[in-house]
């Protein structure tokens, strides 16, 4: 199954500074009984956004109708932490979002993350402290160079995506495929194991 | 022969493809645990693709994060707390029932929580590669697996193909030197590993738990301890195994029979850390130190000793955390006041958690006004405190007995608090709203989730359990 190559993103920063951003905080437990994967945007950050009657909380960056123009997310250290929900990534997407920049950034919501054509990116200390201070600037995050740019090019940080799930991206292919098209080596395992299936 | 550690001995027994620069290795799968809440979708994309259940006598499920605690109506029905909540449990049925899987349904004798029925059932075994869609799955590495949580495609990627695509973590371990102190627990230990590992000091890495006061632990303690691996960031978490571990999965439901019993054993027995082999990070922690913990913040790292004094905010982060929870500087926990007490969770559920808070609220009473939900971990553990009575003992002292379920851990099936209330929980994150909106969540050991119950304050369990001597 394919996808459209994802190849850079060129959009705004929101910032969100605190670190620690769990996933129940991207998207609350209690919007997880779903069984679909769509419809997950109006949840994400629910409690940051509203109140607990339901009252917008009125904060700019969420409430903002020029929110298209903002697509890159920066936020604090060890973000995605807590549950292994893909809802986090699915929220994230469907409330406009196409990448998260962190100094740090928790190894299950990685790995959902570039299965959902959502980039997490790790960048240095120094560089994401700027980005941290400088909340709404333009961003380029380049895939296939693996580095993060203002148009001005004042500002670069390098960063590393896996790379099986990069070419994944680049390509635009899912990683079901890849592991279908070696059922052979599988089954042959199982075989030398004496558990044929 | 190099020198291994158990991670590394498991692996590679259970690679398919090695790992390159260009692509993750394939790992082969032996058992992958499934329930409701993130398993529809991935079905969902085997029907898209007109794929089957490569190996559903390698699969099994259960139903537990959304279903009711509270007991069916007089007509049968169960109290969902949504109707979505009841479709996505039908939704694991029927997808159950489609592709011919296993599963602990709805009046099941054998249904819980997935990280409690696993190793009740003797699925969880020493050396077997295990997964499920849920980040608590480091549980079963107490019996010497790798065990770890995964996210819903790949949840997809193990139904059809029985492998997942990953790389090799680093490895560490966390040696507890010295035994536990009396009346100190294995969830005090978990929380003290947590505080010196820190909330993302295990990233990227499968985690060993050594030492004496791991060895001392009941296989029911090292399975709180290796419970909360991903709370230090680790997927994996794991425990060698030893004598206890075998007896206790032998003659489990699933467990190996017969010769295949012996040849299990002796494979098992070769379980262990080589002498000589090395850890990419090493952690130690004097065990005899450990006391009550309690957590006072919104991460699970935030821990210090319950008779301990608030500590004063160090930067943003801390202050944050210090204004959501309302803990002042200076102050001891135990000034602070309780709400509600949630006893239950993949973390401390077990029989033995529910004896140690048994031991506290035997002949007590539950302070006024003082909410406390007691959750068995499964119908099998419900049974068995029944059995013993402790569910009179906790009805007796004013707790509520419910139905077995992840309940208020993740407050999904209507078990919540309310905004503003401070909920003493045996679970095992504390995450802003976890519990429910604006709920302030300390995290705890049984003993202490129940002497704080019965204090109406924060409360180290050991003065209780002193007066009980005396
Ligand atoms: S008890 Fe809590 S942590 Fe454990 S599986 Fe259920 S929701 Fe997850």
């Amino acid at each position: 199954m394919s996808f459209a190559p994802i190849k850079s993103v060129t959009s705004r920063t929101v910032v969100l500074e605190q670190e620690n951003i769990d996933t129940d905080q991207i998207i609350p437990a209690r919007f997880l009984t779903t069984t679909s994967q769509s419809g997950l945007g109006q949840s994400a950050f629910y409690d940051w956004r509203f109140e607990e009657d339901g009252t917008p909380k009125g904060v700019d960056l969420f409430n903002s109708d020029q929110r298209a123009d903002y697509r890159i997310l920066v936020a604090g250290q060890n973000f995605g932490c807590g549950s292994s929900r893909e809802h986090a990534p699915w929220a994230l997407k469907g409330f406009g979002f196409d990448a998260v920049i962190s100094s740090d950034i928790a190894d299950i919501f990685t790995s959902n993350s570039l299965k959902n054509q959502f980039l997490p990116v790790v960048i240095d200390a120094p560089s994401h402290a700027y980005l941290l201070d400088n909340p709404g600037i333009e961003l380029t995050i380049d895939l296939e160079n693996q580095i993060v740019t203002t148009p001005n090019g004042g500002f670069q940080a390098s960063f590393k995506v896996e790379p099986f799930a990069r070419q994944c991206l680049l390509q635009g292919v899912d990683t079901l495929g890849h592991l279908m098209n070696q059922m052979d080596d599988i089954k042959a395992f199982e075989a030398q194991r004496g558990d044929a299936a | 022969m190099a020198s291994e550690t158990l991670f590394e001995k498991i692996w590679a027994k259970r690679l398919v493809t090695e790992e390159t620069d260009a692509s993750p290795g394939v790992l082969y799968i032996d058992l992958h645990l499934i329930h409701e809440v993130t398993s529809p979708q991935a079905f969902a994309v085997l029907k898209k693709r007109g794929l089957k259940v490569r190996r559903t006598d390698r699969t099994f499920g259960t139903l537990d994060h959304s279903t009711p605690t509270l007991p069916p109506d007089k007509n049968g029905a169960l109290p969902f707390a949504t109707k979505d909540a009841e479709t996505q449990v039908k939704t694991l049925i029927a997808n159950c029932e489609e592709h011919g899987i296993e599963l602990a349904g709805l009046g099941d004798p054998r249904r819980g929580i997935v990280h409690v029925i696993g190793p009740e059932l003797g699925l969880t075994q020493p050396g077997k590669t295990i997964v499920c869609g849920d980040s608590h799955t480091s549980t079963h590495g107490a019996f010497g697996a790798i065990a770890f949580g995964i996210g819903t495609t790949e949840v997809g990627h193990v139904l059809a193909t029985q492998c997942v695509l990953q790389r090799k973590p680093k490895t560490m371990r966390v040696m507890f030197d010295g035994p536990l102190q009396p009346g100190v627990s294995a969830k005090d230990l978990a929380l003290a590993m947590v505080a010196a590992v820190g909330a993302d000091g295990g990233q990227g890495y499968s985690v060993e738990f050594a030492g004496e006061a791991v060895r001392g632990l009941s296989m029911e303690g090292r399975m709180t301890l290796c419970n909360m691996s991903i709370e230090a960031g680790a997927r994996f978490g794991l425990v060698a195994p030893d004598d206890k571990t075998i007896n206790w999965v032998k003659d489990r439901p699933y467990a190996p029979k017969g010769a295949a019993w012996d040849k299990a054993v002796a494979e098992w027995e070769t379980l262990y850390t080589d002498d000589d082999a090395t850890f990419d990070k090493e952690v130690r922690v004097d065990a005899t130190k450990i006391q009550p913990m309690i957590t006072f913040g919104v991460s699970p790292d935030a821990a210090l000793p319950a008779e301990a004094l608030t500590p004063a905010p160090k930067n943003e982060v801390e202050q944050h955390a210090a204004d959501y929870m309302k803990f002042e500087a200076g102050r001891p926990f135990a000034d602070m006041a309780v709400n509600k007490v949630f006893i239950g969770s993949c973390t401390n559920s077990r029989l033995s958690d529910l004896r140690e808070a048994a031991e506290i609220f035997r002949g007590r009473h539950v302070y006024d006004g003082v909410v406390a939900l007691v959750v068995p971990g499964s119908e099998a553990v419900r049974k068995a405190a029944e059995a013993e009575g402790l569910h009179d003992v906790f009805t007796n002292a004013g707790a509520q007995w419910r139905e077995p379920g992840c309940s208020m851990c993740i407050a999904m099936n209507g078990d919540k608090g309310e905004p503003g209330d401070l909920v003493v929980s045996t679970s095992n994150r504390n995450f802003i709203g976890r519990q429910g909106q604006g709920v302030r969540t300390v995290l705890a050991s049984p003993a202490t989730a129940a002497a704080s119950a019965i204090a109406g304050h924060i409360a180290d369990p050991r003065k209780f359990m002193l007066e009980k001597a005396s």
